[in-house]
């Protein structure tokens, strides 16, 4: 297995995915913590759907994470792109007969390849952590919020929290990529059915009928985030996603077990 | 199924079924260890299916197998002895080839050091670090070759390893199968160019429409086949009267660009020229051939060249 993630990371690490995939997250974390401050109190909006965000709120403990928690479903998103790309890549360019060859236990290859881009997805949601961080401190002075509360235990806590939960997010959208990418074996279908899905076609229908929110796959995974005002609980949304998850990844890894490999 | 212990590979009734379409009919050959076996059949003749289905691949339909006296059930009791490039090199192409060839490396748990000498062996030291996607057709066949020899195997599989190789790319890669061969490596390669199996392979496999139609020695599949003795008369006008004394002789005899072929021994040619002469025909030309195994094959497979 630590073969695999060790393949698997020298091709994640390649300059052009790594360094861009990084530098798209550090930009996205520090336009969204830096319009929050910059506009804080804005009746126009500085938050969330044109929501207003008060020096005040900011200078509570989960002021610290707020910018990092907007930027969170954009994460997930980046994720799901990087996930589906790079495993239905090994069918677009027929590489996977090579790992196959090299690998022949096939769910070493699929458990080895999840980790390496966990860990890559690790490394995303660490480093917009850390650049939100910083462009909130930069900014508190000029939207005169008050920071001693985020060194606070309950400031610490809720960061850790957040840290865990946006984690948790990023992981989930890259799992259904992954997920897509098995099903598709093309990064450009896997990708499109992705984004459409989470971007266009659930906003739709849980806009249409509020009622399917609950059960939509990326409502819940947003909701795991905590920045929006859901109607349904987070235990009920870690459910739901474990079981979309969990039967959707069973599916598609049966599947890759026994699927012949004729491209 | 044989006893396999001197067998690189063998197969009993391998059969793969795609819906209504049977890619490989009930396939039953051997390949002994050590040796360089071609593996011959036209376009869609189930070439690159057996060889997918021997690396674990595919799973057949029917029928069973062993590799390295291994069963093909388990391919992971065999994979590591063995080196493969399967129709045609496929890399990712923004990585360099000695990073392509380290990520495969990495997955097979092979020492790195290991890299470099095989991008000298293949001709690509100085290429290593440019990216893939920069490669010639030949450069990426010799990478392609590079990663089957990572395990350093003791069988080795090609399937149409010389596609895209320039005169001297081909010879570099006869002359890498002989060598490994002569270590002791088994090479089990397919190729449309029947002219290339001939030059390096002691055993032949011949598949047409995904069944085996020969599974032996090339040297006896060479010496099955008469040997022509080919006569062309100064004038066309006495092709008639030759053929009349050919047959004559009972001898078999067709007439290919105004000239007789003649399906006879070598040692006939005197008597066939005296023949001739007695009979006031001059032969511009008589030659005694031996058909090349491409000839042995399209008379075989019933195919046109």
């Amino acid at each position: 297995m630590i073969n695999v993630i060790w393949a698997e990371m020298r091709k994640l690490r390649r300059p052009t995915l790594l360094l861009s995939t990084m530098a798209i997250v550090t930009l996205l974390t520090t336009l969204f913590t830096f319009l929050t401050f910059w506009r804080v109190g804005d009746p126009n909006g500085n938050g969330r759907r044109g929501e207003m965000v008060t020096a005040q709120f900011l200078s509570t403990p989960k002021g610290i994470i707020y910018g990092f928690n907007l930027v969170a479903f954009l994460l997930g998103i980046v994720a799901l792109c990087i996930f589906a790309s790079q495993t239905a890549q090994e069918y677009t360019y027929g590489t996977l007969r090579n790992l196959l060859v090299r690998q022949p236990a096939r769910m070493k290859i699929l458990a080895g390849k999840y980790l390496s881009m966990v860990l890559f997805a690790m490394l995303m949601v660490l480093l917009s952590l850390i650049s939100s961080v910083i462009v909130a401190y930069l900014l508190a002075p000029h939207a005169h919020v008050t920071t001693t509360s985020w060194t606070t235990s309950a400031g610490l806590t809720a960061l850790a929290s957040s840290l865990g939960n946006v984690l948790l997010s990023v992981i989930s959208f890259g799992t259904v990529g992954m997920i897509l990418g098995l099903l598709f074996r093309s990064p450009i279908s896997a990708i499109a059915t992705g984004v459409i899905w989470f971007l266009i076609l659930e906003n739709i229908l849980a806009g249409l009928v509020t009622s399917t929110a609950k059960w939509l796959p990326g409502q819940n995974i947003t909701n795991l985030t905590t920045t929006q005002n859901f109607t349904f609980t987070y235990q009920h949304s870690l459910t739901m996603v474990a079981i979309y998850l969990i039967s959707s990844a069973t599916i598609v890894s049966l599947l890759f077990k026994r699927r012949d490999v004729a491209n | 199924m044989a006893n396999s212990s001197h067998l690189a590979i063998s197969v009993t009734d391998l059969t793969k079924i795609y819906g209504e379409r049977t890619a490989l009919s009930h396939a039953t050959f051997s390949v002994p260890l050590g040796t360089v076996c071609g593996f011959v059949g036209p376009n869609g003749s189930g070439k690159t299916t057996t060889i997918r289905m021997l690396l674990g691949l595919i799973t057949p339909s029917a029928g069973t197998g062993t590799v390295l006296g291994e069963e093909i059930t388990h391919p992971e009791k065999y994979l590591p002895r063995v080196g493969a490039m399967i129709e045609g090199p496929a890399f990712y192409p923004a990585l360099s080839g000695r990073e392509n060839l380290r990520v495969l490396a990495s997955l097979g748990g092979f020492d790195q050091s290991i890299v470099d000498p095989l991008l000298e062996r293949v001709g690509l030291g100085d290429r290593g670090g440019s990216k893939f996607k920069t490669y010639s057709l030949g450069m990426k066949q010799r990478l392609g070759i590079a990663a089957a020899l990572l395990p350093n195997p003791h069988l080795l599989v090609l399937d149409e390893p010389t596609n895209g190789l320039d005169p001297n790319g081909i010879h570099e890669v006869r002359s890498l199968i002989k060598d490994l061969a002569l270590g002791g490596t088994s090479v089990f390669v397919s190729s449309h160019l029947l002219s290339e199996l001939e030059m390096i392979a002691e055993h032949l496999v011949m598949l047409r429409e995904g069944k085996v139609i020969y599974n032996g020695r090339t040297a006896d599949l060479l010496a099955a086949q008469q040997p022509i003795l080919v006569a062309k008369p100064e004038y066309h006008v006495d092709i008639t009267k030759l053929l009349d004394i050919v047959k004559k002789h009972d001898h078999s005899v067709s007439i290919i660009d105004g000239a007789a072929h003649i399906l006879s021994p070598a040692e006939w040619a005197p008597t066939l020229n005296r023949l001739a002469f007695e009979a006031g025909i001059t032969l511009a030309s008589l030659t005694s051939v031996l058909p090349t195994l491409e000839e042995t094959f399209f008379e075989m497979t019933g195919d046109s060249q």
